[in-house]
């Protein structure tokens, strides 16, 4: 080993027994990190609000009441139809990232091509480009925007 | 037949993960297919899209059986990325069998409601 290698390891920060508070927020994650990351959040969000996709979809196929009673609270002002509208975007982008994270983790399964440091990082950077966007776009006719 | 059991057990090898890995994928392929079709047909209504369009997408047979289908792919795709979650974050065993219990209640129980929805259509 020589002189040079050994400086360059003690200059690097180690980590043992990471501290998800003291530690975590340090971390540089790179973009591909980031959708990993992001992927497995997204998957447990829509997970808890599973009951809340279900009750959405209750009530917007069982009858014309019960579907115009959806889209009334969805209409309303009121904190309520505030509450389910945000929840709403969440799974919007939720689905949409988890979506996407996935068609890249296909393609990669598929394509040795696919597996290189420059494409993880560039297909990831596309991954986030379109979920962020299609979300800025759905969200804003779910708020009405257009 | 060999005995795999006990201090026997062969804990390394093929097929390892292999089974949760294809079936995530596949279950992944059926939920995108899904999610194209219901698209498709939201965007081939014309003008406003009311009670009778919506539900009429999910009022035919074949949609119905798909649709089942994809509760049923669902299911298992989230029961094997939750247990990831769990395995990889919770360490005590009580614990990590207690949030898995509550997991696959809560899916069977999401599930269940979800096709008594879908039926009674």
């Amino acid at each position: 080993m020589t002189e040079q290698d050994t400086n360059a390891r003690v200059n690097r920060p180690q980590f043992r027994n990471i501290n998800a508070f003291r530690d975590l927020p340090t971390y540089r994650l790179p973009l591909a990190g980031l959708v990993s990351i992001l992927h497995r959040i997204s998957g447990a969000l829509m997970f808890l609000l599973l009951p809340f996709i279900i009750w959405m979809f209750d009530l917007s196929v069982s009858s014309e009441i019960s579907y115009a009673r959806l889209t009334g609270v969805f209409g309303s002002g009121a904190i309520g139809g505030l509450l389910l509208k945000l929840l709403a975007l969440a799974l919007i982008w939720a689905y949409l990232h988890h979506l996407m994270a996935g068609l890249r983790h296909l393609w990669m399964d598929v394509s040795h091509d696919a597996v290189s440091k420059e494409f993880g990082k560039s297909s990831a950077a596309v991954t986030l480009a379109l979920s962020i966007g299609l979300t800025v776009v759905l969200g804003a006719k779910l708020f009405g925007l257009y | 037949m060999a005995v795999n059991f006990g201090t026997r057990r062969v804990v390394v090898g093929a097929h390892y993960g292999l089974r949760d890995w294809l079936s995530q994928r596949v279950t992944a392929g059926l939920m995108a297919v899904f999610t194209a079709i219901v698209i498709v047909q939201v965007l081939s209504i014309s003008g406003e899209i009311g009670y009778d369009q919506w539900a009429g997408i999910f009022a035919s047979q074949w949609m119905k059986v798909l649709t089942f289908v994809v509760i049923a792919a669902l299911t298992y795709h989230v029961w094997v990325g939750m247990r990831d979650i769990w395995m990889d974050y919770v360490q005590p065993v009580a614990w990590r069998l207690l949030l898995q219990v509550f997991s696959i209640v809560w899916l069977v129980g999401c599930a269940g409601w979800a096709i008594q929805v879908l039926w009674r259509l």
